[in-house]
């Protein structure tokens, strides 16, 4: 397809702009003024409606097309609550900040409450805050927290753990706020090695980050331990919610015994991925971590209205306002319109599918932990491999059968990995398509392996030169 | 009902293939002593249950309020088409685009994006978004950093305090330095700036327009700060620059902003998207995803993630920066609004912005009591001096109906008399004067 910028003709305007009712102004001054307006396409309205229109369609999306991508909860987006997000719309955040502005904005105030509220219970915390913008932020916003926490304690912690099977974002996110990373490595029995573990920990450690259940969908037996073992030298525990689709009503990471959650609305609480965003991070904390908290906070009065308020000793602003509003308002309609029951329901179809998945793909497909999985599970390309195709050669002709590719090459201790999350909004109809396509990729790797290496052949381009994207590194339409 | 289909019988079905009786058997593996200890949550509700629950908290959000406040974000319009193609969900319920073939949609979206972004701010290389305003201003401090090797960073406090909040978090957790130069009234203290740039400033940070409003040209500033080695960070408003020298022209190193104003609604804080666009020689320490152009083997054109070597699912600890979801969807809409304006339209809109704010300040400054405090230009917002404290004004004012700005003082010590009042092309010349008049009653 053409670029916006191939269709522009000099002149051409989309748009009408609202007609002035105020004198013209003497003009800026020449040397505060850009020399040449910004050279902008110029299309009409209809032109912009059917580029973007064939950009669309050149996406797979959950509402196009089954996406088990690993790690990522794919769920389908309910319609109601992209309603229910668009209701706000021009009530600006500022008014909040006012002298007398809380009282205008009751709703809203009660709304962030209102999650704070669902989701403390949800996970066993004390409290949250709705600021951070991404999973990734909240995880830095937690640990800021943990830093601050040791601070006030008189304690300049060094370390924080990850195990190896973690999302980068884990030692990323420790390592921006301020920290050095130590990784342990995965134990046969599919996770984090206790040995290992035991030996790093000291007085110098921070905090440990877990995904539980892990990377590999496995639940930890010896999660409460990790707990214990952590807290005895000191350190506090965090829990990556990237993964909690599998244990609403189940575990609750409180009860369990962390310190410190992220929860990734655009995961678990239904809304929407955008393709790479807005998601939304809140974190929750237990009572000992609370005066850590980002500033500001909304708090409910004793009559029963909300108000705003600094959080002198916390970690300060994290975000410029109260974080991706009209993603925490989905995230609320999804939580109230599920209510308990619905929630739980979530989790046990979430597990049931990758069961479903687990047990008729095994056969054709290397299963590096063959036990009960959570909400997603991990099998290797291994036995493929023999005849030459690797994961990202399935992943491709899955493509062209019309299904998003699971997540490969992730987590990193599986090699050639395809990790598959059904999510429990899809039917055993999709997912048995979706398997017998698998299962016809394991029969032509080991009887025309070659096929794969040229897949996909149905998109409107095939593999693309990465190398050539990085070395020649054309990120921006010149002028 | 979690939207989950399958039926009894299906479900039996899939048991029967697992191998279980049951689908509590399949968390068997989690220890009784670490079940849920409490989930306590209300019955669910029906679609038309939960709307009249959202339509309720919607009506109490002052929707109504006629707003003359920024802060650094902007009352626009928003064209109908920036809803609608962004509203498709091939759009907005697709995941980051790892798999190419079939991401192209997005991908060369982003790319656009990535293209249009460089044009307004007259800078050579984007990133495909960063999450708002502040975490890209703090990002750039530290890219700042990355590049340098400099641990000490100047911050000129006329750029948004909310902003800067958030780089001082960011700066902190790393031990970095940064001396914050108070302003000279509502313009930057120029001279202050440069003294304060040594041979071990990474980088010394601006906003144009600033927050109270004044229009600068940092140029010099740009030269002050390279003769030192540092760089210049220059935080902008998208809008402005249909009219403002860009900070390409000014010779940044580095602009960042919030891309609010560029087709997103207030939504009462989000979400928006961060904007952060720099020079080639930087691209490899820009943190985020970036989309690059390419070629499939029969050199058909298309796009990628592409120097992901940067990006923490490949460095983990030694990444450019954590992020991994960024703000896709609404740098797409900034796309789709910065096309439908197109390159006359942004600018009339740029102008139309200047008028009525310059109309707007002529009316208030004849207002016994009220003067206005910018010495030099303002674009869309400029700041007053009233005869009375701020704040009180606001407060009697909003129960008019009015939010006649922002009160300095909870921001900038000892400026309890100043208000800063943002004037969008969405105000009319009536809105203008009664709030003139309310003014003048209120003082």
């Amino acid at each position: 397809m053409k670029l916006i910028y191939e269709l522009s003709v000099s002149g051409r305007s989309g748009v009408r702009i609202p007609v002035s009712d105020v004198p013209k102004a003497a003009p800026l001054p020449q040397s505060l003024r850009r020399a040449e307006p910004a050279a902008l396409p110029e299309v009409a309205e209809l032109d912009l409606v059917r580029h973007f229109t064939g950009l669309s369609r050149r996406n797979y999306s959950v509402d196009t097309n089954f996406y088990p991508l690993g790690s990522c909860t794919m769920k389908y987006n309910a319609k109601v609550m992209e309603n229910a997000g668009s209701l706000f719309a021009d009530s600006h955040p500022v008014l909040a900040l006012l002298p007398g502005g809380p009282e205008k904005v009751q709703g809203p105030l009660s709304l962030i409450h209102g999650l704070e509220q669902q989701l403390a219970e949800i996970t066993g915390m004390d409290e949250v805050t709705t600021q951070p913008l991404a999973g990734a932020h909240g995880e830095m916003t937690g640990i800021m927290v943990i830093a601050a926490y040791h601070k006030a304690r008189g304690q300049n912690r060094r370390y924080v753990i990850v195990p190896d099977s973690s999302h980068g974002t884990n030692p990323a996110s420790a390592a921006m706020a301020g920290y050095e990373i130590v990784t342990i490595p995965t134990a046969p029995y599919g996770d984090m090695d206790l040995d290992a573990f035991r030996a790093a920990m000291n007085d110098q450690v921070a905090a440990v980050m877990m995904t539980c259940p892990n990377t590999l969908g496995i639940f930890n037996p010896h999660i409460a331990e990790i707990c214990e073992i952590a807290h005895q030298a000191g350190a506090l525990v965090y829990y990556d919610g990237a993964n909690l689709n599998a244990i609403l009503g189940k575990v609750r990471p409180g009860d369990v015994g962390f310190d410190v959650i992220h929860v990734n609305l655009h995961k678990t609480f239904g809304t929407p991925h955008g393709g790479g965003g807005p998601g939304s991070g809140p974190v929750g904390v237990k009572s000992h971590l609370i005066p850590y908290l980002p500033t500001p906070r909304v708090v409910k009065g004793a009559d029963g209205t909300f108000g705003v308020e600094a959080h002198p000793e916390g970690i300060g602003r994290v975000s410029d306002f109260f974080g991706n509003f009209a993603i925490m308002a989905r995230a609320f309609a999804y939580i109230t319109m599920l209510g308990r029951e619905g929630l739980i329901e979530v989790s046990e179809q979430a597990v049931l599918n990758a069961n479903y998945m687990m047990a008729r793909l095994k056969e054709e497909y290397e299963l590096p932990f063959d036990i009960t999985c959570m909400h997603e599970c991990v099998f290797s390309a291994s036995r493929q491999l023999k005849d030459g195709v690797h994961a990202i050669d399935i992943a491709k002709y899955l493509i062209d059968r019309g299904f998003h590719p699971p997540t490969v090459y992730f987590p990193l201790n599986v090699k050639e990995a395809i990790m598959i999350e059904p999510t429990e909004t899809e039917s055993k109809q999709t997912m048995d398509s979706f398997i017998a396509v698998m299962l016809e990729a394991a029969e032509v790797a080991r009887t025309r392996p070659e096929e794969l290496h040229d897949a996909p052949v149905t998109t409107p381009v095939g593999r693309l030169d990465e190398t050539r994207a990085a070395r020649a590194l054309q990120v921006c339409c010149e002028l | 009902m979690g939207y989950c289909p399958n039926t009894p019988d299906e479900i039996r079905e899939m048991l029967a293939v697992i191998g279980v009786g049951s689908v509590e058997e399949l968390f068997s593996a989690i220890p009784d002593k670490l079940r849920a200890k409490s989930f306590d949550l209300p019955a669910g509700l029906s679609e038309f249950e939960l709307m009249r629950i959202m339509k309720e908290k919607a009506a109490a959000s002052g929707q109504e309020i006629t707003n003359f406040i920024g802060g650094g974000l902007y009352d626009h319009i928003v064209p109908a088409v920036v809803d609608h193609l962004s509203g498709r969900a091939e759009f907005y319920t697709a995941y980051t685009p790892y798999q190419p073939e079939c991401a192209q949609g997005t991908l060369q979206a982003l790319y656009e994006y990535q293209s249009s972004i460089c044009r307004l701010t007259g800078m050579e290389v984007s990133n495909a978004s960063l999450y708002d305003g502040g975490t890209a201003l703090a990002e750039a401090a530290l890219m700042a950093l990355r590049i340098t090797g400099r641990n000490s960073i100047v911050v000129d406090a006329s750029v948004n305090p909310f902003h800067r909040e958030v780089v001082q978090g960011y700066l902190h957790s790393l031990s970095a330095h940064s001396e914050v130069i108070a302003p000279d009234g509502c313009e930057p203290a120029m001279d202050r700036l440069m003294a304060a740039i040594t041979d071990e400033t990474a980088a010394v940070i601006v906003q144009n327009p600033n927050f109270f409003g004044s229009v600068t040209d940092f140029t010099e500033l740009a030269k002050k700060a390279h003769q030192h080695g540092a760089l210049l960070v220059v935080g902008s408003y998208p809008v402005a620059l249909g009219l403002i020298k860009t900070p390409g022209e000014m010779g940044a190193d580095i602009v960042v902003g919030d891309g609010q104003s560029l087709g997103n609604p207030l939504s009462f804080g989000g979400p928006y998207f961060g904007f952060i666009t720099t020079t080639k020689q930087y691209i490899r320490n820009i943190p985020g995803r970036i989309i690059g152009e390419t070629v499939d083997k029969l050199g058909r054109r298309g796009y990628v993630l592409t120097l992901q070597a940067r990006e923490q699912h490949i460095k983990r600890h030694k990444a450019t920066s954590n992020i991994c979801s960024n703000q896709s969807l609404c740098a797409l809409r900034g796309l789709i609004f910065m096309s439908a304006l197109g390159k006359e339209g942004l600018s009339e809109l740029a102008a139309l912005n200047y008028d009525k704010s310059e109309y707007a300040k002529s009316v208030f400054s004849g207002i016994k009591g009220v003067t206005v405090a910018n010495r030099g230009a303002t674009f869309n917002e400029f700041t007053l001096t009233l005869a009375r404290p701020a704040a009180e004004v606001v407060e009697k004012l909003l129960t008019q109906g009015i939010a006649a700005g922002l009160p300095l003082a909870p921001y900038y010590e000892g400026r309890d008399k100043e208000l800063v009042v943002t004037v969008t092309e969405k105000r009319t010349k009536a809105e203008i004067e009664r709030l003139a008049g309310l003014l003048e009653g209120a003082l």
